[in-house]
């Protein structure tokens, strides 16, 4: 059991923690844009999330923050 | 549940003016986390350079200097050596900064073996102006000043500074790496942990070149950018240990032999 947070209003939308998910569970939000006018990165299965960093490694701003 | 990642001490809770997949963010994380765990906040002075981290000094919680064009070594060394025992002092400098107007503080701190760490970010073009051709440019590579690719007939050939400066008897370390996976990224920050480290227990001057990417002025996706640094700025500026004296990894001892 692990818990992402993103810090939303900070992300850019460059999609680099989807690629580097290796449970595929991260996707760029379709319905909501953040106050920098992007489609913010979102886990769409939070049981399925091992806690294993990758996405919070690779992003270039820092917005993840991962518990487990 | 345990907090095993979140955003470091040494890095200001601020927003970074990057563009979207600049591996920029992914660098001064690195940074600040090795600032963290090796515990050298209070007494670490960071030089920000000209270039996209030019406003490097906004993001690090420690003492930041801004170093004229390409001065941040000679900057550097004026800072260490008021103070040698105590203060920690790194650049941060792209390839603009470094490899073209600054090549030459950049040898000489090498050859005197300045006790300072580096921090060479190389992503093939100049990014803050707009994309134009820098030294580190490959063959070929198309940026708004070289619209029909590089020609080294006409250009030269790129600079290779870690094969360069490896040829020096001086620097105790140099080593290139990346971070366009994670694999690469977690690579890359034992290898600035390393240079940190080197610096507290006086060895001399370290230099870690990263290769980055540009999306904004490749004229990519991030994801495309990462993957053009595998297909081909690795094969062109391949990673690995060029320099480490205190591990006998040392070009200039071998042919003294």
């Amino acid at each position: 059991m692990a818990r992402l947070t993103f810090r939303t209003d900070e992300c850019k939308g460059c999609g680099l923690c989807i690629d580097a998910c290796p449970k595929g569970i991260l996707r760029l939000s379709e319905e909501t844009i953040n106050k920098k006018g992007h489609h913010p990165a979102e886990c769409v299965d939070m049981e399925a999330c091992v806690g294993c960093t990758s996405c919070a490694m690779m992003c270039p701003d820092c917005i993840i923050t991962v518990e487990r | 549940m345990e907090t095993v990642f979140k955003r470091p001490k040494s890095l200001i809770d601020v927003p970074f003016h990057y563009c979207p997949g600049c591996t920029h963010g992914i660098v001064h994380r690195l940074v600040a986390e090795a600032i963290d765990e090796l515990g050298i906040e209070g007494r670490t002075v960071g030089i920000a350079p000209v270039g996209c981290s030019v406003m490097a000094y906004d993001y690090f919680a420690c003492d930041m200097i801004e170093a004229a064009h390409g001065r941040a070594p000679a900057v550097a060394t004026g800072v260490k050596r008021s103070d040698p025992d105590n203060l920690i002092v790194f650049t941060y400098q792209g390839d603009g900064d470094l490899a073209s107007i600054g090549t030459a503080e950049t040898v000489h701190a090498a050859a005197r073996n300045e006790n300072i760490t580096v921090i060479f970010i190389n992503n093939a073009i100049y990014g803050m102006t707009g994309g134009q051709m820098a030294p580190t440019s490959l063959p070929g590579q198309v940026t708004q000043t070289s619209p029909y690719g590089r020609d080294p007939k006409a250009c030269g050939y790129p600079v290779k500074i870690c094969e360069m400066l490896s040829e020096l008897q001086g620097p105790e370390y140099l080593e290139r790496v990346t971070v366009n996976n994670v694999k690469n990224v977690r690579n890359a920050k034992r290898a600035i942990k390393k240079a940190f480290q080197n610096q507290i227990d006086g060895k001399g001057f370290s230099l870690i070149e990263v290769l980055s990417s540009c999306p904004t002025n490749w004229g990519m996706t991030p994801k495309d950018a990462l993957k053009w640094i595998d297909d081909h700025m690795i094969p062109y500026y391949p990673l690995g240990v060029y320099k480490d004296r205190s591990n006998g990894i040392d070009k200039f001892a071998a042919k003294e032999d």
